[in-house]
């Protein structure tokens, strides 16, 4: 069988191929919105530092044996992302010191919960695909991906319709609060959707390659367009496309999704570093 | 505490009878932290037409008052006053910059535009009169040609004078700028200050925070000078020309009195 066969026998046969698929792409689209604002608030540690809780929170849910984890995994993540970024706020340092602790001390309480009462077989592995998402994303059933679904869905009409608002904050937060916008709220909401975005990638790439798929898209973006509006398209089309040819190169050559996709924005990151460099677009 | 404190009693009276043209009043304001007290018995009033500028030290509470002025922080005691339906959120304010500005792409025209946003509520997009007030402003101050160029590319002046358009933009009556020409080259700033005086002179109110009292002197009607933790002088610029206050720091800034 030639590539192309082989992937129309993988899609036709095989449902969870679709579903990876449907929500990969929409994962990626998420993440790439968010990332722009994330890299330029510098706030791209608080994404990392999420990711941890929330492998933390899904160890929990492991061993408390729930066959639905975004029951925990979900609001805890949220709830997370708003204490972050409330001491983020307040002193430089401190909340530096403050995204660390919590995060390398969820991963090592998760990591201790899943070895100590885990009752699977192979514990490695489970720990292995929950950090960087290796076979997660083909296991999905109809109903993660429709959740997938409905919490991309509002991910990408809450940035839309506060499109505008999220610029004027990232761009310059005191001149935001003088004209009267509730900044912290805008805070919030951006902190908000991140966690969501976070969990949903979980699935895709796991919670050690999360931060990869928020800031590779925006970082390559911003190296070759010069206004707001194209960096953000030009990072959900680059986060897309890579989604799809990772997920495609996985299948043909069975390399691990995740990594294969964050592989795929390196790729494209260095290539636009490149052409910037070309067309002498660097400072 | 206020024995020193050359206060022109005449000048915050009458700018303090609701005359149609006044436009806050500042009265024994006391500002800072909770416990700690930044700067105290600040008294003064500004009027429609007026150009007022805040001098002092570093530390001396001039970002404290600031935040007051803007409705973003509350003061300690005494009181601020809004007259004519103004409030804090109709200043069109002038930050200084961040770093994360100096990296961001983003066009001059997205960043004008985004002055608008306060009056949008909870409209998600720009109406066509919001893209008119943006493209007028730009236009006023004569960075039409620079709409679809990124910001961190322009100079120093040609970027406060975006800020300017998007200050304009939010608010029609009232300036605030916080030392607007801080790392311009002195071409850039005098046209920068020439292009404020524009502004006064079309009627807007203008607040200016600076250390550069040879710019004060020329430019400003009246002058609001701090001290360590409380106010050292409020009245207009030729009173402040005579007084103690103004002679000691302008002397001791190597200003000429003009």
């Amino acid at each position: 069988m030639n590539p192309i066969q082989t992937l129309w026998f993988y899609f036709s046969s095989y449902p969870f191929v679709r579903y990876a698929f449907v929500v990969g792409l929409l994962i990626s689209l998420c993440a790439s919105l968010l990332g722009v604002t994330l890299v330029l608030k510098r706030f791209s540690f608080i994404g990392d530092g999420l990711s941890h809780v929330a492998f933390g929170a899904m160890a929990v849910a492991t061993v408390a044996n729930l066959t639905n984890q975004m029951v925990i995994v979900l609001p805890v993540t949220m709830l997370s992302a708003i204490l972050l970024l409330r001491t983020g706020q307040n002193t430089r340092i401190k909340g530096d010191a403050a995204v660390a602790m919590i995060s390398v001390g969820a991963l090592a309480v998760g990591y201790m919960l899943i070895n100590v009462f885990s009752k699977s077989a192979n514990i490695a592995g489970d720990v292995c695909s929950t950090l960087f998402g290796s076979i997660s994303i083909l296991t999905l059933k109809a109903s993660d991906v429709w959740l997938c679904v409905v919490l991309s869905v509002i991910v990408i009409v809450l940035f839309l319709a506060f499109y505008h608002k999220i610029f004027a904050v990232t761009f310059d937060e005191s001149f935001a609060a003088a004209t009267g916008m509730k900044t912290n709220a805008y805070n919030l909401l951006i902190a908000v959707i991140t966690a969501m975005i976070i969990v949903l990638a979980m699935n895709l790439v796991g919670s050690l390659l999360i931060s990869a798929l928020i800031i590779f898209p925006a970082l390559s973006a911003m190296r070759l367009f010069r206004s707001f509006r194209s960096v953000i398209v030009c990072s959900a089309v680059i986060s897309v496309i890579c989604a799809a040819v990772g997920i495609i190169l996985s299948i043909l050559c069975s390399t691990p999704v995740g990594s294969t996709i964050v592989c795929a924005d390196i790729v494209v990151f260095f290539g636009f570093s490149i052409a910037a460099r070309l067309t002498g677009r660097t400072e | 505490m206020t024995e020193h404190t050359e206060i022109d009693e005449g000048i915050i009276s009458l700018r303090s009878q609701n005359v149609p043209d006044t436009q806050v009043v500042v009265r024994e304001a006391s500002l800072g932290y909770e416990n700690l007290v930044v700067t105290e018995g600040l008294n003064f009033g500004i009027n429609a037409g007026d150009y007022l500028c805040i001098l002092g030290e570093n530390g001396s509470g001039k970002s404290t008052l600031i935040k007051a002025l803007l409705g973003l922080k509350r003061q300690i005691a005494g009181e601020i006053e809004w007259y004519n339906g103004l409030s804090g959120k109709d200043i069109g304010y002038l930050p200084q910059q961040t770093v994360v500005q100096r990296d961001f792409p983003a066009s001059v025209r997205e960043i004008v535009r985004s002055g608008c946003l306060s009056s949008m509520g909870w409209h998600p997009f720009y109406s066509k009169a919001e893209k008119q007030l943006a493209d007028e402003k730009m236009k006023r101050l004569g960075i039409s040609e620079f709409a679809n160029r990124c910001y961190r590319e322009l100079s120093g002046g040609q970027q406060q004078r975006v800020l300017l358009a998007r200050a304009l933009c939010a608010a029609k009556k009232m300036l605030l700028l916080d030392e607007p020409v801080t790392g311009l080259d002195p071409k850039a700033q005098n046209d920068l200050y020439e292009l404020i005086e524009t502004l006064h002179q079309e009627g807007i109110t203008i607040i200016m925070v600076s250390h550069d009292v040879n710019a004060a002197l020329q430019y400003a009607s009246h002058i609001l000078h701090i001290g360590s933790q409380r106010q050292l002088f409020f009245g207009t610029k030729e009173d402040y020309l005579q007084s103690d206050v103004g002679e000691g720091f302008i002397k001791s800034q190597g200003g000429a009195a003009v």
